[in-house]
This record gives C-alpha cells, sequence and structure tokens, in this order.
C-alpha cells in the first residue's frame, strides 16, 4: 500500500441495473469552486470503507450531481455538462475517468450532457474555467465506481478490499486471482442509493494525467465522422437561412416578393422571423437563391450613424479620469493610449441550430457554451416551461465566446414554430461577420511614473464600446442579473465585475490603479466577448508600457520583468524558461527583434517570446486576396498551469491562442461604417493564414507546481499579443498607436453588397482544381 | 430537375436536383455525405475541400449540372480506400501529430494537403515551406502549425508507399 496521504470526498452509489457513482457537481452560486467536501483524514481510515451508509432521498441529493456509469462491457460512461468545442475537454476529462477508476482511456466514453436546469451555473463553459471547477467532482464520482467494483471483488474473492489492486480495468488479488470490471458491473451495482467516502490518489501516483494523451476523438475527426449540428439528420428538419437587414439590427418592414420566392425550386417556406425573413429549402444552395431573391423593405437599425471614427471619439471622451494619488511632480511620466479595433469571433462553423417545434414541446440541438440560459430562453420565446423544451448540446466547430449565446437556437425555434415545421438553421458565412458577435471596440490609456529605480504609480483606464454579458455565467438568475442589473448600475455592474476578477497588474508598481468604463448599452450591437475577454486587449497596453519603462530606466526588458515581478517563483520561473528557450537578447538583423510578455490569470502564470521579421522583403511578400506583411518567425511560450492535465492539449490551446493573438495584432478587424461592417468573408478578415504562420513555434509546459488544475483554454492569447506587440515595436523603432496595425492601410477588398446580404457562390470552381 | 450521374467514393450515384445547385449541397443535403464542411460557400475558407479525378477542388463553387457522369469525387469518408488502406497516410500523420481542435476544417485540410503533395511529387520534388505557405484554408483553432508538421510526415508516408 501506498504510504501517499489520499484527499477523501464524499460521494454517492446510486441503485442501478449497473454500478453507477454520483458526486456534488458544484454548489450554486459558486462557479468555480470545486464541489464535493474533503473529509479530514482519519487515522486507519479505509480506503474502502463505507464511513456512512446513509440511506438518503435519491432525487434531492443527487439533482446536483454527475454520474459516471460502469458498462456492462467494463467501458465507463460519462455525460459532461460542458461543451466540446475543440478545446480537448473531452479528453481531459476521459483522462480523470481513466485515472481514477484504472481504466485505459479509450474505455471511458465521454458524451455531452443536455441541458440540466438543475445544475445552475454549472453548465456553462467558458471563462477557461471547465478544469478548474471539474477536476475533484469528476474523479470522485470514478473513484466511487472503482470502490464499489472493488468492495463486490473483496467479497467475492475473499479478501480484504484494501489488498486488492486495480490495473486496466481488472481487479487483482495477492494470489494472481482477477475479475475484469466487466464481470463487476451489474454485481456490484447498488440496490440503493448511499453515500460513501471515497480516497482520490494523490497526484504522486497519477499515471495518466499529467502525460500527454492524444485526442480522444481524432480518429472521427480525420476521417470525416465526427458529427457536428450541421451534420445531424433529424427527420424534416430541412435547411433553412435568414435574410438580414443591411445594417446593424435593422428590422423588417416590409416582405415585396414572398410569393415569388415561396415558389422558387426546392423552396418549402418563408416567413418574417425577428431576425429577418427566413426561408426553408430542400438544400442549402437553394436557401441562398431564395435569401438572394428576397425584396425586403427595412427599417433602420440601431447604429446607422455609427463608424469607427464616432465610436473611438465617444470612447475617448468617456475615458474614466486618472485617479487621485497624484503622482510625485518630480516624477519622469510614461503615458501611452492605445486603440483595439472590432474582433469577430466567429468560428469556422457557423451558427447553427436544429429546432422541432411542435404545439407542446420543442426539441434543440445545437453547439452551446450556456444551455441552461438558452433552454429557459426558448421557453419563454414560446411560451413553454423550461421542461416542455428538450436543448440536446452537440460539439461545436469552435467556440471563442460566440456560442455563449442563444441567437442561433431563438432564431431556429421561431422559424420552426412559425414554419410548423423542423428546420436545421445555418448562417451563411457573410452573417457571421455583418450580423454575427463582435468583440468591443476599446481604448486602453495607461499612465505609469517612474523615479530613480523605482516606478512608483501604474493606472490603466480601458474605456469600450459595451459588451454584452447577458448570458452570465450561463443560467437565467446570474443572467437576469447582467440584463438588468440591481442598483441603477447599468451595465457598468457586470464589466465592472469581469474586469476586476480577471485583469491585475503583476509588477511592483507602487501605486497601481485599473478600471474600465463602457458606453452605449449592452444590447446596442451584437457583441459579446472574443476569447480572453478584456485581458487580450489591456495585457497589450501593459506590457507595451511595462517596455516603454524597462527603456527610459535603461534596463534590459526581461531583466526589467525579472526584476519588477511580484515576488514569485512560478512567475519568475515561465519568464525564465521562454526566455532562456527563445535565446533572448541574441543579435537579431536590423528590421527583427524579440519581444517578451509575461501574464497571469486563471490561476497560472504565462509568458513569450516573439520574434518578428519587419524587412520589406518579407512585409511585401505578395500573395492573392491575403495580407501578408510583417511576419512572426519564431515564437517561444511558457506555460504554468499548475497541474497541466493533459500536457499535448494543452500545447494545442497556447497553440491556437497564438493564432489569434497574431492576427489581432497584425491583420484582422473589422471595419464600422455608416452602421454595418465592411467584412463579410475570411478573405476579408484576415484572421491568421498560413502564410502569417511561425515556422518555429516551441510551448514549454512546465512541471506541475501545484495539485490542481488552472485554466487553459484562452491563456495564450493575450500573452503572445503582448510579446508580439513588443517585438513590433521593437523592430520598427515605433509603439503602434492601434490595433490591428493594418487597419487604416486601404482595404485589400472589395466589400460585399448588403443587399441582398449573402454573396452567390461561385460557379467556376472546376477552373481551380489542382 | 435534372437527373445526375457520377460517382462518389467508387459508387455510381444518381440525384435529381437542378443543375444550378452547387455540388456541396448535393453532397451533404441530398446524398448525406457530411465529411465536407461548409464554411463560406464562396471558395474561400477550403473547408469543402474534395478531390475531383484526384484534383483537389471545391464543391461549394460548382454546380453538379458541370459534374459529368465519369467524374469521380472523392471525400474524406473515401480517401483511405484511394490507397486500400483503413487510414490514408496524411491520416495517419494528423492522428500522430495530434493535429486537430474542434476537427471541422480537418477533412478539408486533409483533402487540399494530399492534393498539394501529390502535385509536388509528380513534378518530382519534395514539399516546400513555401508550398505549405500557399495552403489557403482557415483553421480557426489555429492548429496551422501541427498541420504543417503532418504535411512533412505524410508526404514521407505517401513518398515510401508509392
Ligand atoms: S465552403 Fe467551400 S471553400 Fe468554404
Ligand atoms: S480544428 Fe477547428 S477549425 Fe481547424
Amino acid at each position: 500500500m501506498t504510504d501517499v496521504s489520499r484527499r477523501r470526498f464524499l460521494a454517492y452509489v446510486i441503485a442501478a441495473p449497473t454500478v453507477v457513482a454520483a458526486a456534488r457537481w458544484a454548489d450554486a452560486g459558486t462557479s468555480t469552486t470545486a464541489a464535493p467536501q474533503p473529509i479530514p483524514s482519519a487515522p486507519g481510515l479505509s480506503d474502502t470503507y463505507d464511513l456512512n451508509d446513509l440511506l438518503t432521498d435519491s432525487t434531492k441529493t443527487t439533482a446536483n450531481m454527475i454520474t459516471v456509469r460502469v458498462n456492462k462491457d467494463g467501458t465507463a460512461s460519462f455525460a459532461l455538462p460542458r461543451i466540446e468545442t475543440g478545446q480537448g475537454i473531452t479528453t481531459s476529462t476521459a483522462m480523470l475517468i481513466a485515472e481514477e477508476m484504472d481504466l485505459p482511456v479509450s474505455k471511458v466514453h465521454v458524451t455531452l450532457a443536455d441541458a440540466r436546469p438543475e445544475l445552475k451555473q454549472n453548465q456553462f463553459t467558458g471563462g477557461s474555467n471547465t478544469s478548474i471547477s471539474t477536476y475533484t467532482p469528476i474523479r470522485t464520482a470514478a473513484a466511487a465506481a472503482k470502490q464499489q467494483m472493488k468492495g463486490e471483488a473483496a467479497r467475492r474473492l475473499g479478501v480484504s478490499a484494501d489488498h486488492l489492486t486495480t490495473r486496466d480495468g481488472v481487479v487483482h488479488a495477492p494470489d494472481g486471482r482477477t475479475i475484469p470490471y466487466a464481470d463487476l458491473a451489474e454485481s456490484a451495482a447498488a440496490t440503493s442509493t448511499r453515500q460513501i467516502v471515497v480516497a482520490l490518489k494523490d497526484p504522486s501516483e497519477f499515471r495518466i494525467i499529467g502525460r500527454p494523451h492524444g485526442r480522444v476523438d481524432a480518429h472521427a475527426a480525420v476521417t470525416g465522422r465526427k458529427t457536428f449540428t450541421m451534420d445531424m439528420h433529424v427527420r424534416g428538419a430541412l435547411p433553412t437561412m435568414i435574410c438580414r437587414p443591411p445594417t446593424i439590427k435593422g428590422t423588417v418592414k416590409r416582405v415585396n416578393n414572398r410569393t415569388t420566392v415561396t415558389n422558387m425550386p426546392g423552396v418549402t417556406d418563408v416567413a418574417v422571423i425577428s431576425g429577418g425573413v427566413a426561408v426553408r429549402a430542400r438544400t442549402f444552395g437553394q436557401c441562398i437563391d431564395a435569401v438572394r431573391a428576397l425584396k425586403v423593405t427595412w427599417n433602420p437599425g440601431t447604429v446607422d450613424k455609427d463608424s469607427d471614427k464616432t465610436f473611438l471619439a465617444e470612447l475617448k471622451a468617456n475615458e474614466l479620469p486618472f485617479g487621485a494619488p497624484s503622482p510625485d511632480p518630480l516624477a519622469d511620466v510614461v503615458d501611452e493610449s492605445f486603440t483595439f479595433y472590432w474582433k469577430s469571433n466567429s468560428a469556422l462553423e457557423p451558427n447553427v441550430a436544429i429546432a422541432d417545434v411542435r404545439k407542446t414541446r420543442a426539441t434543440i440541438w445545437s453547439p452551446l457554451q450556456a444551455p441552461i440560459f438558452t433552454q429557459q430562453e426558448v421557453a419563454d420565446l414560446l411560451g413553454f416551461s423550461v421542461d416542455q423544451v428538450k436543448v440536446h448540446v452537440l460539439p461545436g466547430g469552435g467556440a471563442f465566446g460566440r456560442r455563449m449565446f442563444s441567437d442561433v437556437a431563438l432564431e431556429a425555434a421561431e422559424a420552426s414554430k412559425k414554419f410548423g415545421k423542423p428546420v436545421k438553421l445555418m448562417w451563411h458565412r457573410t452573417d457571421e461577420f455583418r450580423a454575427g458577435r463582435m468583440h468591443p471596440m476599446a481604448t486602453s490609456h495607461v499612465r505609469a511614473t517612474y523615479s530613480g529605480g523605482s516606478v512608483l504609480s501604474f493606472e490603466q483606464r480601458h474605456t469600450s464600446m459595451a459588451t454584452d454579458w447577458s448570458m452570465g455565467f450561463g443560467e437565467p438568475l446570474s443572467a437576469s442579473m447582467a440584463s438588468a442589473p440591481p442598483a441603477g448600475l447599468g451595465d457598468q455592474g457586470y464589466s465592472q465585475g469581469v474586469w476586476n476578477l480577471t485583469i491585475n497588474v503583476p509588477y511592483n508598481f507602487g501605486q497601481v490603479d485599473h478600471a474600465i468604463y463602457e458606453i452605449r448599452k449592452y444590447d446596442d450591437m451584437h457583441t459579446g466577448s472574443v476569447r480572453n475577454l478584456y485581458s487580450a486587449d489591456a495585457a497589450v497596453a501593459r506590457e507595451l508600457v511595462v517596455d516603454k519603462l524597462a527603456k527610459a530606466m535603461k534596463v534590459d526588458r526581461y531583466r526589467f520583468r525579472q526584476e519588477f515581478l511580484k515576488d514569485d517563483d512560478l512567475a519568475s520561473g515561465v519568464l525564465h524558461a521562454a526566455a532562456k528557450a527563445a535565446r533572448w537578447g541574441r543579435h537579431m538583423p536590423a528590421g527583427t527583434a524579440q519581444g517578451i510578455a509575461f501574464h497571469s490569470e486563471y490561476h497560472g502564470k504565462i509568458a513569450a517570446v516573439a520574434e518578428i521579421d519587419c524587412r520589406p522583403s518579407t512585409v511585401n511578400r505578395k500573395k492573392r486576396q491575403a495580407v501578408t506583411g510583417p511576419r512572426v518567425t519564431k515564437l517561444v511560450i511558457a506555460v504554468d498551469v499548475g497541474l497541466p492535465i493533459n500536457p499535448r492539449g494543452l500545447e494545442a490551446q497556447m497553440m491556437g491562442g497564438a493564432m489569434d493573438a497574431i492576427g489581432q495584432i497584425l491583420t484582422e478587424s473589422m471595419h464600422l461604417r455608416d452602421g454595418y461592417f465592411l467584412e463579410g468573408s475570411w478573405d476579408d478578415y484576415y484572421y491568421t493564414r498560413q502564410w502569417n504562420v511561425p515556422r518555429d513555434i516551441k510551448v514549454i509546459v512546465m512541471p506541475p507546481s501545484s495539485d490542481a488544475p488552472g485554466g487553459a483554454g484562452e491563456f495564450g492569447v493575450a500573452v503572445t499579443k503582448a510579446a508580439v506587440a513588443c517585438a513590433l515595436a521593437q523592430a520598427t523603432h515605433e509603439t503602434p498607436a492601434y490595433f490591428p496595425i493594418n487597419h487604416f492601410d486601404p482595404l485589400p477588398f472589395h466589400p460585399f453588397p448588403t443587399e441582398p446580404p449573402i454573396p452567390q457562390s461561385p460557379r467556376d470552381g472546376l477552373k481551380h482544381a489542382r | 430537375m435534372g437527373k445526375h450521374t457520377f460517382r462518389v467514393n467508387g459508387e455510381r450515384v444518381t440525384v435529381s436536383a437542378p443543375s444550378d445547385v452547387r455540388l456541396l449541397w448535393v453532397l451533404r443535403d441530398l446524398l448525406g455525405i457530411t465529411g465536407p464542411k461548409y464554411g463560406c460557400g464562396i471558395e474561400v475558407c477550403r473547408a469543402c475541400t474534395s478531390h475531383i479525378n484526384g484534383k483537389a477542388f471545391n464543391p461549394c463553387s460548382v454546380p453538379v449540372g458541370q459534374i459529368d457522369s465519369n467524374d469521380e469525387i472523392t471525400t474524406i469518408e473515401g480517401l483511405p480506400d484511394t490507397v486500400g488502406k483503413k487510414l490514408h497516410p496524411m491520416q495517419q500523420a494528423w492522428i500522430d501529430r495530434d493535429v486537430a481542435q474542434c476537427g471541422y476544417c480537418q477533412p478539408g485540410q486533409i483533402m487540399a494537403a494530399v492534393a498539394k503533395v501529390r502535385e509536388a511529387q509528380q513534378a518530382g520534388r519534395e514539399i516546400t515551406e513555401a508550398d505549405l505557405d500557399d495552403i489557403r484554408n482557415i483553421c480557426r483553432c489555429g492548429t496551422y502549425h501541427r498541420i504543417r508538421e503532418a504535411i512533412h510526415e505524410g508526404a514521407k508516408q505517401m513518398a515510401a508507399d508509392d
């Protein structure tokens, strides 16, 4: 037996035909704390001893629970109340269960749970919170399932459970006898639901957690078998699209040719819904034709008189003044302001939902980050109670904040109700850019003062177009707070909260003070926070000013950060690791440079070094319908997330975040003009493409520094953006005042017309076959 | 409404649809072949990339009426059969490098990669970094770096199998 100290938790075994074990998910009201309560270890308490054979009311105590089920074939199943959108949580979840059950990862089946309103906030995927909040509950349930089977094996073998070991789904007795889980799944099933105490492995015992593991859905993904909502077949759910207004949040005044369009080939239905005019047809191609053929008279939108320029003036005018403690009049000042333009958070899989609305019930299938919220909103829309609405969560083809909202599910429900038929509603790519949610435009103003060898103060004022936080943390209670906040705080209350929870200045800079102010209303435009919330912009402003301070104080930018970092070995460790691997300070030819940045968030620390090439031969590369420009040639990221569950998945997340970062600094933004965005395709919106990708990327996953995991999904964005921006400023000897740096270049594309709202598909594709 | 006959993944199919409907929708909405993904419908994102007679193309931008009865369409589902294996070496390389994140772009990425490598190999040369820079397929999850690694690896195996 091991002599490690194992923490004990309360779990449940549930009366069922096979072994089913449960753990409390998380307390309503706390979105981050792990739910199962640790039991103080009592000397001599056996790992397999049932503390309380409490017979409990199963529905009451298990409502807020997650369950691991052992199947007759010895595999385990688990329905995860989160959404997999590429971040790898089905893999890391399978690893957690496999670890505690001593099963191969391949024998754990993780699916996505339907909306479960009883879980309150705890079915919300966002803020990189999944690993943090699910780590203990999932392991607790898995450990309970194993314990239950060991108990039955002990009885059958006549050996104390303490003397049994488990490996690869088999129980082993000291004398060599074995029983596979498959033979225990039914006989070990509980006949009544009761509470038990289980011990979780000590991290020193881990054989799966912390080791790189390939994605559990890799095979399905590369064979085309992974099923997205778009790929689902639901009887009668024909393709449906929407003809949308020419300006943001415009509305339908009149449809002028409804009959003509209804009679077009393949078209079955045409109806006005809140987002525009919905059309349903046999194929999406025929939906596109119908949308383009519609003649609609539109009412104006909400920002028809606005453009980038009007917003910039309003942001500047509304910036909060810097704080009171007036700096030492003799101190020197660094004062910089930056503008961050609109970013689209659309994923590659467009918004999509299948809806089947009947007289007394509705069913929705969609990739949803906040399914409980969606269930409530759909119920409200249809005048149903929540239990008349079933919401199935499907894996998403990316999320990036976009799928926190119910937009497409509501449209699908509305269309299905109007048509009296099921629909598969998809957004066109151009809808995604023009009618989809944006990360709001913002400015970030930083003032720092220094004197001698000290930084005396550091103040940051972030001013942003209002961000829509109305999804709250994914369930209606907290969401209603965001749209109708208490005490007349307006939306400011919620954004302040998010800002204060996520933003920090990790350096010893004397008087530190940062604040956010948001203009207009959260629903004036379609906004939402793209990956990494406010940090992605705020950290860029902060780190660029850190560089300015280092230069003014004549200290190397790396050394400066090391010296001013708040006393923390982990912070210093990632900075050192990134600098060392990137050979910080090596000679760089003119026109190229290194940049370094540090960031801390999500219970973790991260540092990045970027090398950029701004020489004309690189900047002026020619590619058809593309933005080339400066190229990040090398990138090193060192990340400490406490306990990395799957280092390979973490690496992928960091690289993915870096691709966002590179685009957001160098190439990608939306241009608002007279109430609509000019961009309408990936060849207008210059998200990172292969020709912008660094050829050399290294991610260093630091060894575990804690026995609890931190967040990872968004962590790579802010730090890489800052490192790239700092490298650029160094290479060009000029600190950019706005991002991306190409925002004011002549548009490299011809904007699509706004009427019809979507472009026709080309017909000459065969010419380009090669 | 015309009848259109051609071969998909080794099977002869006949569908009724107006000739102007793009092949992507014929495959996805009428034939239920969902490996090729929609990402733009205007030949930009390349998520729908498939092969016609062994060459990469984007079925979102080809009316079904332009497909000849002798044309052989290969989608990701039919790729392994073209080498008579359970997985094409490029798919295997993708798994070995754990390329996919959400996976939505990956059928298109793999089909584009196979054609790109074939083109280079038929010209008697190896795939270069410049070739990789030319790949237009969007990966919104940002798996680009592993895609590059996997293409190099898959190319080696394709050459060895030849
Ligand atoms: S859907 Fe065919 S290229 Fe985008
Ligand atoms: S893996 Fe998600 S878009 Fe490429």
